[in-house]
């Protein structure tokens, strides 16, 4: 049993872990870089609230090994927005008080920002389905849904 | 009650909490960790009934980095039996009572050696027989969860895992049903859900030789978590710091521990910080689900649709402890009536599946879900509107409610009025479309409450509470001091103190927190104002009462009056070292006229006539919340309220093997409502205020889960002309029924 | 558990001959599940995705070849292989969530070998071919040919499948897939079924392939169901045979996720909306 030297981009940053073999990125993410952003829900796949995107694809890091990342660019919601100016959807969440409880946030927004930059302009049906596997059980979807077409407007340059 | 001018309440500010909740800054359950730590996990049983004849863990002891095991035996009895039975229910002594129960756990130094030392732990189990269903609980010779519980006023013809009965009601129902025009009477059944918050129960526990400890967990309330845990362990409350982390959503999952005091106990053992964290299908198996439902419904009729009685008879399953929760089912069931003769009971039942906890108006939906189907089938019968025959019997202020007190002021009727004013209602339908109506109703709690307010230097305010905030509590709570001290919302803090630092709080439930909160805030904000007015007179020279409070700012009075300029806040607290130290306020108390609350909902749903697929179309939802503090995250709770009611409806449900094992222990399974299952749900809130709260709140979380159940099945019902009796309504049970 | 990024498919073969308890790692979405909630993991996990070529699509006489490490994701985007076959990309776009579509494979979801794997009716319909490596070398095998029991393939010892190649198509031919789940989205299949039908010019069904998924052991053609549609422009008439054809294949399980009435009743129901759709991409009009 040894372990496994990942060297890997983290939010822009060049970083090296070592991590067990069955350790997911997850694992790697919140027990060995500190970034709890992405949460555990399920460990299934089936909840969305560990969103990242690797090379710009959006996966669940509870379904990817630590050891799958070596030399790619992970992005995690600690890495959207800058410190002085939050990304369209982290506004327009807190406008249109699309959470609760918060914890399924961080996924929301890893996910809908991956939509945005493939669909600008999406239809409410299309961000239904894109958001399907994020599950949020306090709002009903309702505000977030509105949030991102929002967010996608005003990255297209509409005033909201 | 008049309505009141705001300037503050009724805006929609972003919450406080919420730059850290969008860039993954927020602290949950599993986000801390100490230095030294042990990561625990848990060995629960696969049996959904079984004696423990033995349990071996000297092979998990002996494994490398194992720090300390523990089972029931660790625990010592403790005298208050509903603690006994949550000690019991976090770790099993004796006998396993469903699939699930915690029978040993492990810490160690890392998830992976704690994961191997579970499967070194050796269990022998002699297997007993098992009963998951209500119905065969209470047959009388059904296996029995614990001897010596029985409900006293029963007889034989129930079994002892009747724990609970309970009748509510007035008139006479024989004699209403004689003078009805229709009678229908229907059996219903509805599954077990579970509250399926995103966030498992996680917690950080350390806990020394010397009973002084610290515990960070997701919980409801964090001093119930306190004194449940010190009672378990034999500790004194006033050593054992808990703080509450970012609550990762609860709907009354969080309102008891399930680990906390395993966590505890293995910190203990080991001197070492632990930290426990469930996985999803721990969630599942392990903690409490709400209960189950058989009911019989019996409701007349006259022709002009005014009803003569109304009967019902519920029993719900709660799992492997006694409960009583049929009580609010009882309560519920008709509340929404101005009835002449009305009654209904209820049967608290134990099974083998865990133990119950509150899910979101407890016991309410599924009784709603009877008595409103049943009215729904009358309106057809007899060719009636259903929200016209809703406003002939519905309840308003001065009505004796069917669970004995009269109501204050409500606002059913102006619910249902302006549903049936709503555009949806006279909207067209397309084919295969159902419209479903109905009611819905929750009591609303106060309880216990302390509020800290400390006033700053320079003119900003800390405010502690006691309640975890689970859905944007601490913007209103800020938005009502403001209001209440006349300054701006960005000049207030709000926090959730853990149980050093503020007075005792009652639990994060029964939608209380911005009713209780709210009064021991504005309360803290008066006694803050009076020694605000007292340094103000000082520094003036005048007497105290010439004194007063406007707009944020100390004036002379009477015959002072326009002596002096204004003073703002601000400028009081900066002198106040001066003046006699630091200002603060506080309030402690335990409000108790909380205001119940109605809620109208409109479905309209589409079903599959080839596969029985319902696909929900357009939604509003109508509650009187008595005065929106923060309309948007209002809104939230109807909304949230509502989808979770369709998930109840539709899918959601614990399916149990002949095994008595849970076969869905999982997001995939248990099939929670997913955003493309859904349309908007339009919220509409209805303003009629409490008299029971200075500014007319009335809770608003809970009620919007009652009317759904009904309206989806009543939609149902109008899309496919054919009634189902039993919840899920899941595309199989809908298409074998056409 | 040790992580092996294999190089190319011999070195993954070779490791597989060895006497070791191995599970090959492509999209990762039904291993690293299995790995989780089983709390079993193999001696030796092998990455398959740095294997050159085997995360790619690429032309070939007409028809693509699908390397077996390309997600579901790669093939939505993909515009021509989508307008060739839409329904296998349909099928394996409904896999999971958009998070497991980053990930999920064509070849994965075939090795895991469910009865109620999305992709495979389609692959069937579309009478898709595995590019099979083992000891012995490479063989293409009918992806039919592989089809064994539940969580099983008729794969042998060491050997695993590089790619899918999907056939040339002639004008007129359409397929489409469609599965029953009870909510919209992060279900099973409850009853699948995958079509696909090449038409004449004047509108009529010259070839039809139908099959099932989520309603026998494992995915099955139904060459009565394809029958009934040959010759017809999709009336209710065939429409009717074809549903019962559908109906007569199959022998599903009670469970969790459906009746066997249900599913029974369902199958027919999917495979009739699923030529339709099939129907009119071929350029039909119903």
């Amino acid at each position: 049993m040894s372990k496994i030297h990942v060297s890997t981009q983290v939010n822009g940053d060049q970083v090296e872990f070592l991590c067990e073999p069955e350790e997911t990125l997850l694992d790697v993410l919140r027990d060995h870089l500190n970034l709890t952003g992405a949460k555990e829900g399920c460990g299934t796949g089936d909840c969305g609230a560990c969103s990242v995107t690797i090379d710009g694809r959006l996966v669940a890091a509870c379904l990817v090994l630590g050891a799958e990342v070596e030399g790619s660019a992970v992005e995690t919601v600690e890495g959207i927005g800058a410190p002085d100016a939050l990304h369209p959807l982290q506004r327009q969440i807190l406008q249109h008080a699309a959470l609760q409880c918060g914890i399924c946030t961080p996924g929301i927004i890893v996910a809908a920002k991956a939509l945005l930059a493939q669909n600008p302009d999406p239809s409410e049906q299309e961000v239904r389905y894109w958001l399907a596997g994020n599950l949020c059980r306090c709002t009903g979807y309702d505000k977030i849904i509105r949030a991102v077409l929002a967010a996608a407007g005003e990255m297209r340059g509409e005033n909201p | 009650m008049s309505k009141q001018e705001f300037k503050i309440l009724g805006t929609r500010p972003i919450r406080p909490d919420g730059l850290d909740k969008v860039t993954g800054k927020a602290m949950f359950g599993a986000d801390k960790s100490a230095t030294g730590m042990l990561h625990a996990r848990i060995l629960r049983s696969p049996h959904a009934h079984a004696e423990i004849i033995s349990i071996d863990t000297s092979k998990a002891k002996a494994l490398p980095g194992v720090k300390a095991v523990i089972t029931g035996a660790d625990f010592d009895d403790v005298e208050n039996r509903w603690t006994r039975y949550t000690m019991q229910n976090c770790m099993a002594q004796g006998r396993a009572l469903y699939d699930g129960h915690a029978i040993a756990a492990v810490a160690a130094t890392s998830k992976k050696i704690a994961g191997a030392a579970l499967k070194l732990i050796e269990v022998e189990y002699k297997i007993l027989p098992h009963v998951t269903d209500v119905d065969e609980a209470m047959q009388p010779g059904a296996p029995l969860l614990h001897e010596g519980v029985k409900a006293r006023k029963l007889g034989d013809d129930v079994s002892g895992n009747t724990v609970g009965y309970y009748s509510f009601g007035h008139g006479d129902v024989d004699a209403g049903f004689a003078k009805a025009d229709e009678v229908i009477e229907r059996r219903f059944k509805t599954a077990a859900t579970h509250q399926g918050y995103i966030e498992p129960q996680a917690c950080l526990a350390d806990l020394g030789a010397d009973g002084r400890g610290a515990l960070w967990c997701t919980t409801q309330g964090h001093y119930m978590v306190r004194e449940t845990c010190a009672e378990i362990l034999g500790i004194d409350a006033s050593q054992l710091r808990v703080t509450a982390s970012e609550i990762g959503g609860g709907f009354g999952g969080k309102t008891t521990v399930f680990i906390e005091p395993v966590a505890l106990k293995l910190s203990q053992k080991s001197g070492r910080p632990v930290k426990l964290v469930m996985s999803r299908e721990e969630v599942f198996r392990a903690t409490g689900p709400t209960m189950s439902a058989s009911m019989d419904v019996k409701i007349g009729m006259g022709k002009d649709g005014k009803i003569t009685a109304g009967h019902a008879r519920l029993r719900y399953q709660g799992g492997a402890f006694p409960y009583n929760m049929v009580m609010m089912g009882a309560m519920s069931a008709f509340a929404c009536y101005d009835l002449e003769n009305v009654q209904s009971e209820g049967w608290d039942v134990m099974t083998n599946r865990p133990k119950m906890i509150s899910y979101r108006a407890p016991g309410a939906p599924m009784a709603v879900y009877g008595v409103e189907s049943v009215i729904d089938e009358l309106c057809q019968k007899l060719g009636l509107d259903p929200i016209e025959v809703r406003l002939l019997n519905a309840a308003k202020e001065g009505t004796k409610s069917s669970y004995g007190p009269r109501f204050k002021a409500i606002g059913l009727v102006e619910a249902l009025k302006a549903a049936k004013a709503h555009p949806h209602y006279s909207a067209p339908l397309p084919a295969n479309t159902g419209r479903g109506v109905a009611c819905g109703f929750w009591f609303n709690f106060g309880g216990q409450v302390s509020v800290s307010m400390a006033i700053n230097t320079d003119g900003t305010v800390n405010l502690i509470e006691g309640n975890p905030d689970i859905g944007g509590s601490r913007a209103s709570i800020s938005m009502m001091a403001a209001e209440a001290l006349g300054i701006p919302f960005e000049r207030i803090r709000t926090i959730v103190g853990d149980t050093a630092s503020v007075g005792f709080s009652d639990v994060t439930d029964g939608s209380r927190v911005t009713f209780a909160v709210g009064i021991a805030t504005i309360n803290a904000a008066k006694a803050a104002i009076r020694e605000l007015c007292k340094r103000a007179a000082m520094i003036w020279e005048i007497d105290e009462d010439a004194v007063e409070w406007v707009d944020g700012t100390a004036r002379p009075t009477g015959h002072n009056a326009g002596d002096f300029p204004p003073m703002s806040l601000a400028e009081i607290a900066a002198t106040s070292g001066k003046t006699g130290g630091p200002i603060a306020g506080h309030h402690e108390g335990a409000p108790d006229k909380a205001g119940v609350s109605f809620g109208v909902h409109l479905v309209d749903l589409e079903v599959d006539p080839e596969t029985g697929f319902t696909s929900i179309k357009r939604y509003t939802a109508f509650q009187d919340v008595g005065k929106a503090i923060h309309p948007a995250y209002v809104e939230g709770q109807i909304q949230g309220g509502a989808v979770q009611g369709i998930g109840w409806a539709l899918n959601e449900e614990y399916i149990y093997g002949a095994d008595g094992r849970l076969q869905n222990p999982g997001f995939l399974d248990y099939r929670i409502p997913v955003a493309s299952d859904l349309p908007m749900i339009d919220a509409v809130i209805i303003e009629v205020p409490n008299p029971g709260h200075p500014y007319g709140v009335r809770g608003c979380g809970e009620t919007a889960i009652v009317p759904p159940l009904a309206a989806v099945a009543n939609g149902v019902a109008q899309a496919v002309g054919v009634r189902l009796f039993e919840l899920p309504m899941s595309p199989p049970k809908i298409l074998k029924a056409l | 558990m040790r992580y092996v990024v294999a190089k190319d498919s011999r070195e993954v073969v070779d490791l597989l001959m060895e006497d070791k308890a191995n599970l090959l790692l492509a999209g990762g979405t039904d291993v690293l599940v299995r790995m989780r909630l089983d709390e079993r993991y193999p001696d030796r996990i092998i990455d398959i995705k740095k294997i050159p070529g085997v995360a790619e699509i690429t032309e070939e006489s007409g028809g693509f070849r699908i390397g077996a490490a390309v997600s579901g994701a790669q093939m939505g985007e993909h515009s021509q292989l989508k307008a060739l076959w839409p329904g296998v990309v349909e099928a394996v776009e409904l896999i999971g969530s958009t998070q497991v579509q980053g990930r999920a494979t064509m070849a994965g979801n075939l090795c895991n070998g469910s009865p109620a794997a999305d992709s495979v009716p389609a692959m069937l319909a579309a009478q898709a071919v595995a590019r099979v490596e083992g000891p012995e070398g490479v063989s293409d095998q009918p992806v039919l040919a592989l089809l064994d029991a539940p969580g099983q393939t008729k794969l042998g010892k060491a050997e695993f499948i590089t790619s899918i190649f999907l056939p040339a198509r002639p004008n007129l031919a359409g397929d489409a897939y469609l599965r029953f789940i009870p909510r919209t989205e992060m279900d099973i299949a409850v009853a699948s079924a995958g079509v696909s039908l090449v038409l004449d010019e004047a509108g009529i069904v010259i070839e039809a392939s139908v099959a099932l998924g989520a309603v026998a052991p494992t995915a099955v053609m139904v060459s009565g169901a394809a029958q009934a549609l040959i010759g017809t422009r999709l009336e209710a008439a065939p429409l009717q045979a074809c549903a019962a054809a559908c109906a007569a294949a199959c022998s599903p399980i009670d469970d969790k996720r459906g009746t066997i009435e249900f599913r029974t009743k369902v199958a027919g129901v999917m495979a009739c909306r699923a030529a339709i759709t099939a129907y009119q991409r071929a350029g039909g009009q119903p």
